[in-house]
């Protein structure tokens, strides 16, 4: 798990901050995926399962949005916005799906789970700053 | 403030065979802030890689082969491959999950030692573009040694 924090941007200033969890089993993709968001600016936390993210959930109540793969061993990123939706205390907080494949069925049945978005990789800045203006 | 000479010019339109322009994303997310994260993430790919190659080699040896899993690996490897703008790679591992649906053993075989050469040279490319990257010379020590 890790964790920094930046200054004015897409991301926010200051306290308000914006802190993004990033799920993803892939070294690689958590490497990326939390490049382009703390460029943009926001406080990034990454995790590689759908275990730890909950667990963190639990432990830090300030994440402002959830971004995850799709594919992941034990727990995938569909079911992870499955239990998040599922929780009184974190259904409010937006999830983005990220997945290297696109299948229709697929980003229609987490968009209807209540995905705030899907994303394809390889994500890119103008994929992250789409979501700028959703997530205040 | 930091130029490209023209070796290294010349290097990377040679590389652009092997990498497209995902990789280019990577260089433009490179800054101040994070002087290394190229290399840092090609690291991550190639240590990644390597285990899950090994992986590959392991579920292609048994007998009869777990296709299922196999094609978890390449997943893997083939999103990796395209993080970092490995397209050449990429395709590789592409072809070799057709032959994995197919249950097709001699086709994957075939197809890794292709995706294994490809790694090989991948490999020794972009170590050779980053011992030239450490040799650019900064614009100011390059006017006043070169005047």
């Amino acid at each position: 798990m890790s964790s920094s924090r930046g200054g004015n941007g897409c991301g926010g200033e200051g306290e308000r901050q914006i802190h993004v969890l990033a799920v993803d089993d892939s070294s690689v993709d958590r490497a990326m995926i939390a490049r382009i968001l703390r460029s943009s600016k926001y406080r990034v936390t990454t995790v590689d399962s759908g275990k730890k993210a909950l667990e963190l959930l639990v432990l830090e109540p300030d994440v402002n949005m959830i971004i995850t793969d799709y594919w992941m061993p034990e727990m995938t990123g569909y079911e992870l916005l499955k239990r998040v939706k599922e929780s009184s205390e974190l259904r409010e907080i937006p999830v983005v799906i990220m997945s290297s494949e696109n299948v229709p069925n697929r980003i229609n049945r987490c968009l209807e789970e209540g995905a705030e978005d899907f994303l394809l990789k390889p994500v890119r800045p103008s994929d992250v700053s789409r979501l700028c203006s959703r997530i205040r | 403030m930091f130029i490209y000479t023209t070796p290294v010019y010349r290097l990377s339109l040679a590389l652009q065979g092997f990498l497209d322009e995902q990789f280019y994303q990577l260089e433009e997310l490179q800054d101040e802030s994070s002087p290394n994260f190229v290399e840092e993430v090609v690291t991550l790919f190639f240590r990644d890689s390597s285990r899950l190659m090994a992986n590959i080699d392991q579920a292609l040896e048994q007998c009869p082969p777990d296709f299922h899993r196999l094609d978890k690996f390449l997943h893997r490897l083939k999103g990796s491959a395209s993080s970092i703008g490995a397209g050449k790679m990429k395709n590789e591992c592409a072809g070799f999950r057709e032959f994995c649906s197919e249950e097709n053993l001699e086709g994957c075989l075939r197809s890794f030692q292709k995706v294994k050469k490809e790694h090989t040279i991948l490999r020794q490319k972009l170590e050779n573009y980053f011992q030239l990257l450490r040799q650019v010379v900064p614009v100011d020590k390059a006017t006043r040694s070169g005047s």
